[in-house]
């Protein structure tokens, strides 16, 4: 029985108004593809950054690879929902990859051969090799979040946890990612926040249904009946309002 | 022109404002690449102007006025870091604080030192031709500092300034860092001080660096771009300052201004130019 990859303990967290997350709790295995759907607000991204150590909940507790989130990040690969930066910001494809080192090469003076190695392999697996000298604002919506998956990728990570990679994005990219997603499912644990639940159900095994409280439901038992009674309505309303 | 040659041959004084403008180009690429980039060009102009406070305190207790300029700057630098890092809410309102709070110091430690109302104009604007050899070691250890720093955490500065959150889930010293940023800062402000003065130091830690920007695509090419850009605008002001005895510093900013508008509506014109090639090849 190998260690579980991420296990919250009745996490309670708040921002200092209403509360966010009430009595999580919550045991991903080694290995698993997790999908957590739910509605705006609903606390998803709030989760993750629990997950990663970014947020201390008030109660309850957090455990990421067998040790404390912070302590956990350098196994750890993130992919952010927005990346804002402008689109003149003067860093290459590469560059943005080879961040993903950050944290396990030296940080003093340039990064290594091994680095460089590491981050040609990744953009090779997402398909960006050929983009490596690109200005990162030059790229399509696809395209950026292929690189950020390799930035998470380079990371080295056992545990890869992606907010909405396919948010802004159209249907065609959005199921090419998910199929590299499933390849990289066989080395490693995945969890991906989606609005979409229809879309995820075809590749992850579980889906944490997050509205304030958590429920976990295998994939197979998914229906409209418990989508509407998570969502409090008609699915389609929560898809449009994202912009 | 060929009469700022000949004297430049002749004075050793026009040679060491050269050299000056030279070394502080340096700093001004290297440092102003990161302030626009980072978009911290406000936080740069509280540092430079605050520097004022110092070097009135170091008048009246007569120390060296560039090192007071140093110590004051660096504490702005830390103080203004700080508050960024931990009470984001009120950072303009301190940045502006700091700014104003520190000039007025100084002006009140000058008005209480006798006799130096004309070196207060020189500190405000600048005197390249006054620059002694001992100033000039001064700026070429801190280009040296600043060169040093930069080879060492070129790559963690990059991170922290293109994407905080990540760098911080890579475990990088996120706040140490951004420290380290604004006190290059500093450094590069009192490097500048005897080129163009505090007040115009801002523009030339942000113009050539937004010039180069205009051009290159990454960092390290932005930074070679903007030392040589600030390089030939220092020397260039100083030769066109020269003839007409014109204040050199103001004259440097000038031609910096002039030569960013014309790169920005040059580099419009290319954009717009190259989008139209495109759609016409379709």
């Amino acid at each position: 029985m190998s260690t579980p990859a991420v296990e919250l303990r009745h996490v309670w967290f708040s921002y200092g108004g209403p509360v966010v997350l009430e009595d999580v709790s919550l045991t991903v295995r080694d290995g698993e593809f997790l999908g957590v759907v739910g509605p705006n607000a609903g606390g998803k991204s709030t989760l993750l950054k629990v997950m990663l150590g970014l947020l201390r909940p008030q109660r309850g507790e957090v455990r990421v690879l067998g040790r404390a989130p912070v302590a956990a990040r350098r196994a750890v690969g993130y992919v952010p929902q927005h990346l804002r930066f402008p689109p003149d910001f003067p860093i290459s494809v590469q560059e943005t990859v080879l961040t993903g080192r950050l944290g396990r090469t030296r940080l003093i003076g340039p990064y290594t051969r091994r680095d460089r190695d590491i981050a040609r392999r990744v953009m090779a697996e997402m398909e960006v090799a050929d983009l490596a000298a690109r200005q990162l604002g030059t790229l399509s919506g696809g395209q950026l979040q292929r690189v950020l998956v390799a930035r998470a990728l380079a990371c080295e990570p056992r545990l890869l946890i992606l907010d909405e990679p396919t948010a802004n994005i159209d249907m065609r990219v959005e199921t090419e990612i998910f199929e590299l997603l499933r390849q990289l499912n066989r080395r490693m644990t995945i969890i991906v926040v989606s609005h979409d639940i229809a879309f995820i159900s075809a590749y992850v095994g579980r889906v944490a249904c997050l509205n304030r409280t958590l429920a976990v439901h295998d994939t197979a038992h998914i229906d409209g009946p418990l989508i509407d009674a998570l969502y409090g309505s008609h699915v389609h309303a929560v898809e449009h309002e994202h912009p | 022109m060929s009469a700022f040659l000949h004297a430049l041959g002749q004075y050793p004084f026009l040679q060491h404002a050269l050299l000056g403008g030279l070394l502080a180009s340096v700093g001004c690429g290297v440092v102003g690449s990161y302030v626009v980039v980072r978009r911290i060009g406000f936080l740069a102009g509280g540092v430079a102007h605050s520097v004022l406070g110092g070097m009135g305190a170091a008048l009246y207790y007569g120390g060296d006025p560039l090192l007071g300029a140093l110590a004051a700057a660096v504490l702005a630098a830390l103080a203004i870091g700080l508050v960024a890092r931990y009470w984001r809410e009120q950072v303009d309102t301190l940045i502006a604080a700091i700014w104003a709070v520190g000039m007025a110091v100084g002006i009140l430690f000058i008005s209480r030192t006798p006799g130096y109302d004309t070196e207060l104009m020189s500190y405000l604007f600048g005197n390249i031709l006054m620059v002694t050899p001992g100033e000039l070691w001064l700026m070429a250890a801190l280009d040296g500092v600043l060169l040093g720093i930069v080879a060492l955490y070129y790559k963690a500065l990059l991170a922290v300034i293109f994407d905080e959150e990540f760098a911080t889930l890579r475990n990088l010293p996120v706040t140490a860092l951004f420290l380290l940023l604004l006190l290059m800062v500093a450094l590069t402000v009192v490097l500048l001080i005897q080129v163009v003065g505090l007040i115009l130091v801002i523009a030339l830690l942000t113009l050539p660096a937004a010039i180069a920007g205009h051009y290159t695509h990454t960092l390290r090419h932005m930074m070679l771009g903007a030392t040589a850009l600030g390089m030939l605008f220092t020397s260039s002001g100083l030769a066109l300052s020269y003839g007409p005895d014109l204040p050199s510093g103001a004259t440097i900013i000038v031609v910096a201004g002039l030569a960013y508008l014309a790169s920005a509506l040059i580099s419009r014109a290319l954009r717009q130019w190259r989008a139209r090639r495109v759609a016409v090849e379709r």
